[in-house]
């Protein structure tokens, strides 16, 4: 077949509704950007473990320890069930790290701002995990099967994280003075970050249209955006806490809030590295990495010397 | 208090597992391979579940309506009851594998006689216990003989991990006073009786991963009365920060 008609059938799958797999013809740009897409994705798990990672001595309760480890541990899961998505297209995993490691690939900027509080493990998982679900749950039904395959299984977890850290909040707020201002305080520190996990406005979104008709995003950012603040500001209120902005109000004509201006020099400036964990975080990755050397050369190593031994006998 | 010597051998079982894991998790987030940081994240979660049932158990002797956190985290160190070898430092890959090894080569036929005590609660502690510890001997002796067969480095380092750790490893198995006394009053497992076992398992799996096993029988001991090394103020330290920073709240 040549490529115009291999083309067209690709595109009529597309049309249709009919998964993209593996094996199938797929045009090169598709390729890549799926795999810049999955790979960010998978990334800003891994690295997504280090602020919560960061609370899991120091949890106030048994039952809050062994909540702590079960959701970063999950985080882990997602992030090999997205580097396996992505080794399908083609690319292996180490090669991946490596391009975290470089800075040539990007991961969520949410995960460059620190965890200060006992609090903002209750913020992350009500707020971050709650704005990652609006993000996924349309991708469940992206045009590419593995990577479908694998939001179903993240996005059923994620919802999990996100009552729980509502929880965890709640008893924050339910609790003492200090515990109270603890919640606020964490509320807003992550609200403006969490706002920016939707990526640039429509209008500088530089990628939407094509991957809106590949079937690999199902809505803007905007309307993301616009669909988190509805069910977070009902959230916020129940918990008594209020939320940093003042210009956040229910607008009856739209039957949406409307909320104030995000700073975008904020944003681009922690894309470009300067946020406040930045270096942190990918030191970490790279430490854990580099250490991790002989760990993989020794298995890799009595690997091949069993396997030679069976070959022998 | 009914029972002082139960409760404190409750105490040892439940301050190893949860020194144990809060050692172990401390390499969430950030271990060699994202299937055995995983693996590490899944043992220290069984262990503190294992420290949960313990502590709950701990809480119902001492019947002064006291919950589990209570016990885990507001003592000082010369309360906690744990062996050395569960305080000691994750150190590189292979020094943590080693004390993991060493750790589950007792405590997997511990879990195995305990499941014959007398006390119907302990029998099912150890029941569920037994389950994971069989998996968690099974991950840490396959790591050890990968490591000590792998390159030089690897088989270097575990050559020096057996060196920093061996000294703990004789006081998982030589009884304490409380040991001594459950063992008496048929709650408590007859240490003795395990040590062979778990011998003949460390030989087996050195043997295998081409390492030595130490002569030495030479054993640093004091952990489960209360003598600890200096490591575990500082483990404490974060363990208790939010209790104590607050007193007595719900989180
Ligand atoms: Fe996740
Ligand atoms: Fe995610
Ligand atoms: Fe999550």
């Amino acid at each position: 077949m040549d490529i115009k008609s291999l083309e067209d059938r690709f595109n009529e799958k597309i049309d249709e509704d009919v998964r993209i797999e593996p094996k199938d013809w797929m045009p090169d740009n598709y390729r890549k950007t799926l795999i810049r897409q999955i790979s960010q994705h998978a990334h800003s798990e891994i690295v997504g473990m280090l602020p919560e990672a960061n609370w899991i001595s120091r949890a106030p309760t048994l039952r809050r320890k062994a909540a702590a480890l079960a959701k970063v541990q999950d985080e882990a899961g997602h992030g090999l069930y997205l580097y396996s998505a992505c080794e399908t297209l083609g690319v292996e995993r180490d090669q991946l790290l490596q391009d975290l490691h470089s800075g040539k690939a990007k991961y969520s900027s949410i995960f460059n701002y620190p965890t200060l509080t006992w609090a903002d493990m209750g913020a992350i998982g009500w707020l971050v995990d709650g704005a990652a679900i609006m993000n996924q749950v349309p991708l469940c039904r992206a045009s590419y099967g593995p990577y479908a395959r694998a939001m179903v299984r993240v996005c059923k977890e994620e919802s999990f994280h996100q009552r729980q850290g509502f929880e965890i909040m709640l008893t924050l707020c339910k609790g003492s003075e200090e515990q109270k201002k603890m919640a606020q305080d964490a509320l807003n520190r992550w609200w403006w970050p969490s706002l920016m996990m939707f990526g640039p406005t429509d209008e500088a979104s530089t990628h939407t249209e094509q991957s809106m008709r590949w079937g690999i995003k199902r809505f803007t950012n905007d309307e993301l955006r616009q669909k988190f603040v509805d069910a977070t500001k009902p959230q916020a209120d129940l918990l008594g806490i209020t939320i940093p902005d003042k210009d956040l109000k229910w607008n009856e004509e739209r039957g949406h809030y409307d909320f104030g201006e995000i700073n975008w020099e904020e944003f681009f400036n922690v894309i470009k590295g300067n946020g406040p964990c930045n270096k942190q975080r990918v030191d970490a990755r790279k430490s854990a990495y580099d250490n991790g050397a002989w760990v993989r050369e020794a298995a890799a190593a009595h690997a091949e010397k069993k396997s030679k031994k069976q070959a022998a006998a | 208090m009914t029972d002082l010597t139960k409760y404190n051998y409750v105490l040892q079982h439940a301050d190893n597992c949860l020194i144990l894991g809060q050692r172990l998790g401390e390499w969430c987030g950030h271990g060699p391979i994202l299937e055995q940081d995983i693996a590490m994240t899944n043992i220290s979660l069984d262990l503190i579940g294992q420290a949960r049932m313990w502590y709950q158990y701990a809480a119902e002797i001492q019947n002064e309506g006291k919950s589990e956190d209570d016990i885990a985290y507001l003592r000082d160190a010369w309360g906690y009851r744990n062996v050395l070898l569960v305080e000691q430092p994750n150190g590189d890959f292979a020094q943590t594998i080693f004390r993991q090894f060493l750790y589950d080569t007792y405590s997997c036929y511990f879990y195995e006689a305990l499941m014959n005590s007398s006390d119907e609660r302990l029998a099912a502690i150890a029941a569920k216990s037994h389950k994971e510890a069989l998996y968690h001997i099974k991950w840490s002796g396959d790591w050890v003989i990968r490591l000590g067969d792998g390159t030089e480095e690897s088989h270097n380092r575990m050559v020096a991990a057996v060196q920093e750790l061996w000294s703990y490893a004789g006081e998982l198995i030589k009884p304490n006073e409380t040991e001594a006394k459950a063992h008496e009053e048929g709650y408590g497992v007859d240490l003795s009786a395990i040590k062979e076992k778990r011998d003949a398992k460390i030989r087996e799996v050195l043997t295998e991963a081409t390492l030595e096993v130490p002569e030495s029988t030479y054993a640093h001991e004091g952990g489960k009365d209360g003598r600890h090394s200096e490591h575990l103020g500082y483990i404490l330290a974060d363990l208790q920060f939010l209790q104590r920073a607050y007193p007595g709240l719900e989180w």
